[in-house]
């Protein structure tokens, strides 16, 4: 997500990177490019014109053209107004302060309600430890209310649901029998509908006023072109929603809805969801986001990744390690084994700071069965080999080739690659102190 | 499906004083209804050129050339009609990302052809999502035609082969495949359908006779990057666009044929199994003006 929008910043950034001065031109056609590149990402028509002429007000109130670093300034006000336009600070989880907290959630056919809701379930159940229960609300789209008992049988989520009967009245009832049975969060999954249905915009508003639910979320398809404003409106006019759900985030959309919508309709991204698994479901940082779009990474996203797989203690011992140059193979592949836990290679590196990230991208091919091959090679040694691998010769590495089902030369190569991480990492260890290793690294 | 030019005569009042704010208002037109950029200058440029050169003082000619262009675009060459083999089974593979509407397209499309009185087979290889299964079942049942599934997560190819195997037992016409949502983005992914490709051009002994992609018309402009790795991947005989009973307009269409010339075949247009039909360029152009 954001892929191209950030590679539009940063070439734009990095051309007036070294400028000493800034003419009206050159930020005229800075902002044209910015223009385009926010249409390109589905960023909604009148939010790009609004956003241009805010930049181009402060840049032009702020002086920055005779500004010596009329870089950092331009950078700064950006950063800023995109900010503004995804909502300044994460609005976190809330709960009902008495009672079950319940959530209802809307939205257009296909944009991932049933799935969102077994994701946050989820959710709130791991991280929270609330006990949730799920409604099954839509009685029309054929196999609906399978899908969602199947989901939430794996999840061991109880599910309400009845045949041949009126959305209303399961929510109602289904609502009763959870409070009844002590459950922390319910959740009701409506069907898809069109905003410009009545009739269906009836049914959920009529579901609103029947079960009074403490937050109503919208699911949005994070695909969806300049109607997001639209359709979030309609949705917000009819119910009230108090956030947004952004779904299939794992594409390469660049994600222009998600901007548009809070400046439009003033209502925040709440979660987002960016993949096929069930824990690929997180709370939503404009920040962070921000962040990420201008190509200065997520840190903060990646260290609390980190910090799930590998505790203190384990970053420590490695630190040691390190300097004390005596880091082997076991360590290593337990650092893959980490690194792999905090999910695909490219999403980890969307998340780190580095520039023109866009171009090293197409020259490298970030394959997660790369890391799979050196486990593999590595997993061929002996438990000697993997503590000393000064002692691996001639023989023993055509053994491990053999064994791991690569040839020689990989073998070679893992080998020199390691030595050279080994002393790398020596170095950086001599900044001890000053340079505090983020858990999780290599 | 909304107007695609809401005020053309609103805004015209400023052809005759001031061009370039005319046309950079529909230019902006067209991009609020998901045509990118690109796609709206390059017709834009085609409609002043013919305008400055015809010296077209009248909002009608100016309209009529703006949709003059469009259907240019969205003609196809060859015939848009679905290939229908001489050797049956047929068989159709759809694909799309999650959530664009394709085991429902099925259900109409295969509805459109049983009432052409041919004998039609479900796949279901969708084995992913839960409940993916039953949902085309339910309209397996209500429609009365066969259906080939497995069990849930089972290799769709298999069910694929068992498909196109029970449709040539059967003297089957069509055989219509329902795959998994995926991103476009996902080389695994991507790889199985190739290898569902493979699998069907093998038991029948030629291409596979349509692989449709399905759109659903309120994407924005990500709807050209799933139609040109989808394409790259499998080669797309066409493109159903979903979801037009919507109020989006579907530009993005006009950009995916603009730019990789790859027709749009079908559209579809509300909840009834009936509501299905053949992309017809100049009707559709019509629509977004009328």
């Amino acid at each position: 997500m954001f892929d191209l929008l950030t590679a539009k910043f940063e070439d734009l950034f990095y051309k007036i990177r070294n400028k000493g001065k800034l003419s009206p031109n050159d930020l005229d056609s800075a902002l044209r490019e910015i223009k385009l590149a926010l249409l390109e990402a589905d960023v909604n028509f009148k939010v790009v014109k609004e956003f241009i002429e805010n930049v181009k007000a402060k840049a032009t109130g702020e002086k920055i053209l005779e500004s010596l670093t009329p870089y950092q300034h331009v950078v700064k006000i950006v950063n800023e107004e995109i900010i503004r336009m995804l909502g300044s600070s994460s609005s976190g989880v809330s709960f009902a302060s008495r009672g079950p907290t319940i959530i209802m959630t809307v939205g257009l056919h296909g944009s991932g309600k049933t799935s969102s809701v077994i994701k946050l379930a989820n959710f709130l159940k791991t991280k929270f430890q609330k006990k949730v229960s799920v409604i099954a609300a839509d009685v029309y789209r054929p196999a609906a209310v399978l899908q969602l008992e199947d989901m939430a049988k794996n999840i061991d989520v109880d599910v309400y649901s009845e045949n041949n009967s009126d959305p209303v009245a399961i929510s109602v009832r289904g609502v009763e029998l959870f409070k009844k049975s002590g459950s922390d969060v319910i959740i009701i999954d409506t069907a898809g509908r069109l905003h410009i249905d009545e009739n269906m915009m009836d049914e959920i508003a009529n579901i609103r006023n029947k079960t009074t639910p403490h937050q109503i979320y919208l699911v949005l398809d994070a695909m969806t072109g300049q109607e997001a404003v639209n359709i979030a409106s309609s949705f917000n006019l009819r119910v009230e929603c108090d956030g947004i759900i952004l779904t299939k985030l794992d594409s390469d959309t660049r994600g222009g809805a998600a901007l548009s919508v809070y400046y439009v309709v003033k209502k925040p991204v709440k979660f987002v969801s960016n993949g096929e698994k069930i824990d690929d479901f997180d709370i939503f940082y404009p920040d962070r986001i921000a962040s990420r779009i201008l190509g200065k990474g997520d840190i903060l996203t990646l260290i609390e990744k980190a910090e799930k797989v590998v505790s203190e203690k384990e970053a420590k011992g490695i630190e040691e390690k390190i300097y004390r140059n005596e880091l082997n193979f076991e360590d290593f592949v337990a650092q893959i084994r980490s690194l792999k836990k905090m999910g695909s290679i490219d999403k980890i590196f969307s998340m780190m700071p580095i520039v023109n990230k866009s171009k090293i991208f197409k020259k490298v091919n970030l394959d997660d069965s790369h890391l799979s091959h050196i486990e593999a090679i590595i997993n061929s040694m002996t438990v000697d080999e993997r503590r000393k691998p000064h002692i691996i010769n001639g023989s023993r590495k055509k053994r491990i080739a053999k064994g791991s089902g690569n040839s020689v030369s990989e073998v070679n190569k893992l080998l020199e690659q390691f030595s050279k991480t080994k002393q790398m990492l020596k170095q950086f260890s001599g900044l001890k102190g000053k340079f505090k290793l983020p858990p999780g690294n290599f | 499906m909304q107007k695609l030019i809401k005020n053309l005569s609103y805004i015209w009042n400023k052809f005759k004083n001031d061009r370039e704010s005319f046309w950079d208002e529909l230019e902006e037109q067209m991009v609020t209804s998901d045509i990118s950029i690109n796609t709206a200058s390059r017709i834009l440029e085609e409609v002043k050129n013919h305008v400055y050169r015809e010296n077209i003082n009248n909002l009608e000619k100016v309209k009529s050339s703006l949709k003059q262009q469009i259907i240019e675009i969205l003609k196809c060459n060859g015939d848009s009609k679905l290939n229908i083999s001489s050797r049956p089974p047929t068989v159709f593979l759809i694909i799309g990302v999650n959530g664009v509407g394709k085991t429902t397209s099925i259900a109409k499309l295969a509805n459109m052809f049983k009432k052409n009185g041919k004998k039609v087979l479900l796949s279901a290889a969708d084995t992913y999502r839960s409940a993916a299964t039953e949902q085309l079942q339910y309209y397996a049942e209500i429609l009365g035609m066969d259906m080939v599934c497995h069990q849930k997560f089972s290799d769709p190819g298999a069910v694929v082969y068992d498909s196109v195997e029970k449709a040539k037992a059967r003297g089957t016409d069509l055989v219509i495949i329902d795959t998994a949502g995926r991103m476009h983005t996902s080389y695994n992914l991507m790889e199985e359908l190739k290898k569902i490709k493979k699998v069907i051009c093998r038991r029948i002994g030629r291409e596979v006779d349509e692989i449709l992609l399905v759109v659903d018309s309120t994407t924005g402009q990500n709807a050209r990057n799933q139609a040109e790795l989808f394409n790259n991947s499998l080669n797309l005989t066409g493109i159903i666009l979903t979801k037009t009973d919507s109020t989006s307009k579907g530009g993005i269409v006009i950009t995916i044929k603009n730019d990789l010339n790859i027709p749009i075949k079908l559209i579809t247009n509300g909840e009834k199994l009936e509501d299905i039909c053949y992309f017809d360029p100049v009707r559709f152009t019509e629509l977004i003006f009328s």
